[in-house]
Parts: C-alpha cells; sequence; structure tokens
C-alpha cells in the first residue's frame, strides 16, 4: 500500500531516508518548472533543483504540516530562485544589439500594426525572456509571480516572505522598470 | 509607440509558454546519493570534532597537573611522607607480630 505524504514525512524524520525518495519524485516536475522559468541553462536549473530539494531535506523537521507539503516546497523553491536571481545579474549589463531577426520581425510587425503581432509567436516569447533577464531580480520575481503566473499579492506575500505592502510596492516599481526597458530596447531599434 | 500595449503583448506571450515540466533521468537517485554522502561526511566531521575536543581537553588536564607539580615545593619532612605512613599501615600487624613475647 502506498503511504501519504504525512507519513513519509514522519518517517524521513524518524531517520529514515529512503522515504524521501518517492516525494522527491513525484515534486521533481513541478521544482523543475518552476526553476525553467529564472534560469536558462539546463545545468543551472537542475543546481537550483538540487539546492531545494537538499535544503528541504535539511528543514524537513520546520514543516509543521498546516498547509500541504507542497505550498511549503514552492516557497521553498521561488526563495532559491529569488536567491540565484541575485547571485546571477551579469546578463542585466547587455545591450539589446544581439536581438535576433526573428525578434526584430516580431517588433517590426508590432510598430507597423500591434493587432497584427502574434502573441503565440516564438520571436515574442524570446524577447519577453530577453526583456525579464535584464529586470532586478526582484522586479523579475514580482512580474513573473503577478503577470505571467497570475498569482494574487497575497500569494505572493506568502511564497517570498515579504509583506503585502511591500508586494504593491515592488509590483509597482516592477511594471515602471519593465516599460523603461522595453522603451530603451525600442528606441535602440527604432531611433 | 505602444509600450503599454507592448508590455501586454509579451506578457501574454510569456504567460502562454507552458511550463516545462522535464525530469533528467533518475534525478530523485542523484538527490538521495548526495543526501547519504552528505550524511556520512557529517558524520566524520561530528567525530572528528569530538576527538579534538578530547584531545584538547587531555592536554588542558595534564598541562595544569605539571603545573602543578612544578610549583609545588617538594617535601623534606619524613612525617609527611605518605608512602612511608602507607607501609607502617600495612606492615603493622606483622610488626606486632614480631614484638609479641
Amino acid at each position: 500500500m502506498e503511504e501519504s505524504e504525512a507519513e513519509l514525512i514522519s518517517a524521513v524524520l524518524k531517520g529514515d531516508r529512503a522515504k524521501f525518495e518517492p516525494l522527491v519524485a513525484k515534486y521533481s516536475p513541478r521544482v523543475f518548472a518552476t526553476a525553467r522559468r529564472y534560469a536558462r541553462r539546463e545545468s543551472e536549473i537542475e543546481d537550483i533543483v538540487q539546492e531545494v530539494w537538499l535544503k528541504a531535506f535539511d528543514k524537513l523537521g520546520s514543516f509543521r504540516g498546516e498547509a500541504p507539503f507542497e505550498h511549503w516546497l514552492m516557497r521553498m523553491t521561488v526563495r532559491t530562485c529569488y536567491d540565484f536571481l541575485r547571485g546571477h545579474q551579469r546578463n542585466r549589463e547587455s545591450s539589446f544589439s544581439e536581438i535576433s531577426e526573428p525578434e526584430e520581425d516580431w517588433l517590426e510587425r508590432f510598430v507597423a500594426d500591434p493587432g497584427h503581432a502574434a502573441e503565440d509567436a516564438d520571436a515574442a516569447r524570446l524577447l519577453i525572456n530577453r526583456v525579464l533577464e535584464k529586470l532586478a531580480p526582484d522586479a523579475r520575481l514580482v512580474i513573473q509571480l503577478l503577470e505571467i503566473e497570475d498569482r494574487s499579492v497575497k500569494e505572493i506575500a506568502e511564497l517570498t516572505g515579504w509583506s503585502v505592502p511591500l508586494v504593491k510596492v515592488r509590483a509597482f516599481r516592477a511594471r515602471a522598470e519593465m516599460r523603461k526597458i522595453l522603451a530603451r530596447m525600442t528606441k535602440d531599434k527604432y531611433l | 509607440m505602444n509600450l503599454a500595449e507592448l508590455q501586454r503583448k509579451l506578457t501574454a506571450a510569456a504567460r502562454r509558454q507552458a511550463p516545462d515540466e522535464r525530469v533528467p533521468y533518475a534525478f530523485e537517485k542523484r538527490i538521495m546519493a548526495l543526501i547519504a554522502e552528505r550524511a556520512a561526511v557529517s558524520g566524520r566531521i561530528l567525530l572528528a570534532q569530538g576527538l579534538w575536543r578530547a584531545a584538547v581537553s587531555c592536554v588542558a588536564v595534564a598541562a595544569v597537573c605539571g603545573a602543578v607539580l612544578f610549583f609545588t615545593p617538594a617535601s623534606v619532612d619524613n612525617s609527611n611522607d605518605l608512602s612511608q605512613d602507607f607501609e607502617n599501615t600495612l606492615l603493622a600487624s606483622v610488626d606486632q607480630a614480631d614484638t609479641a613475647p
């Protein structure tokens, strides 16, 4: 018979390390999906996920079981991704001169007729990833969670450990920063 | 250019990106191996720390005993000779037997 999550966690806490493996197998797809939103290289993604699971194992004693294990794990994942962003800010320095041809075409189509530029185009996805990489870590996290994953301010506060007013302030600043980056990108290309 | 519209379009493009949930082959085994390795290393570290602490305490006790012995003047008074007293006590019954008529 398959053991419940609570039973697995309690067995791990009693010293049966092997019981941690089913938890890793079950939740790794979600942790990988989250990490892929913040890191591009597969080696970096694997490092983030590895760090999340090692932290989860070390801090399992602090899991009180009041909320689902997945929520606790996702909080840890988001915070590890934020730490990763803070440690890897080198990409923000680059200019927009390296925009690929399809991205340039997409932007030209948008300039000519905004309704004509498809949202599902690969070029649009490449462009938004480029813009996200230029945002400050806190701005990127807020834009990702609030605008892209469509989470509420309260949820973001719980995930990040920030207060609700702080999330609101950071969201306001993040949107402004994103507009500034878009303005710079279009200025680089069209002025 | 309408920046607000560009922002909306690009955000919508990001939202359409399906999350990639691929997990490398046997990733959970790798994590379990790392956890086991760390546990073994931390066990060895704990043992080494314990041994070092024990060694330091032994050296400290030896140093204190040495200092006490070094700074305590040697007694020349035989009345305080413990070894003599000990021997007298042990051989008291034999002495009594010898002196008895």
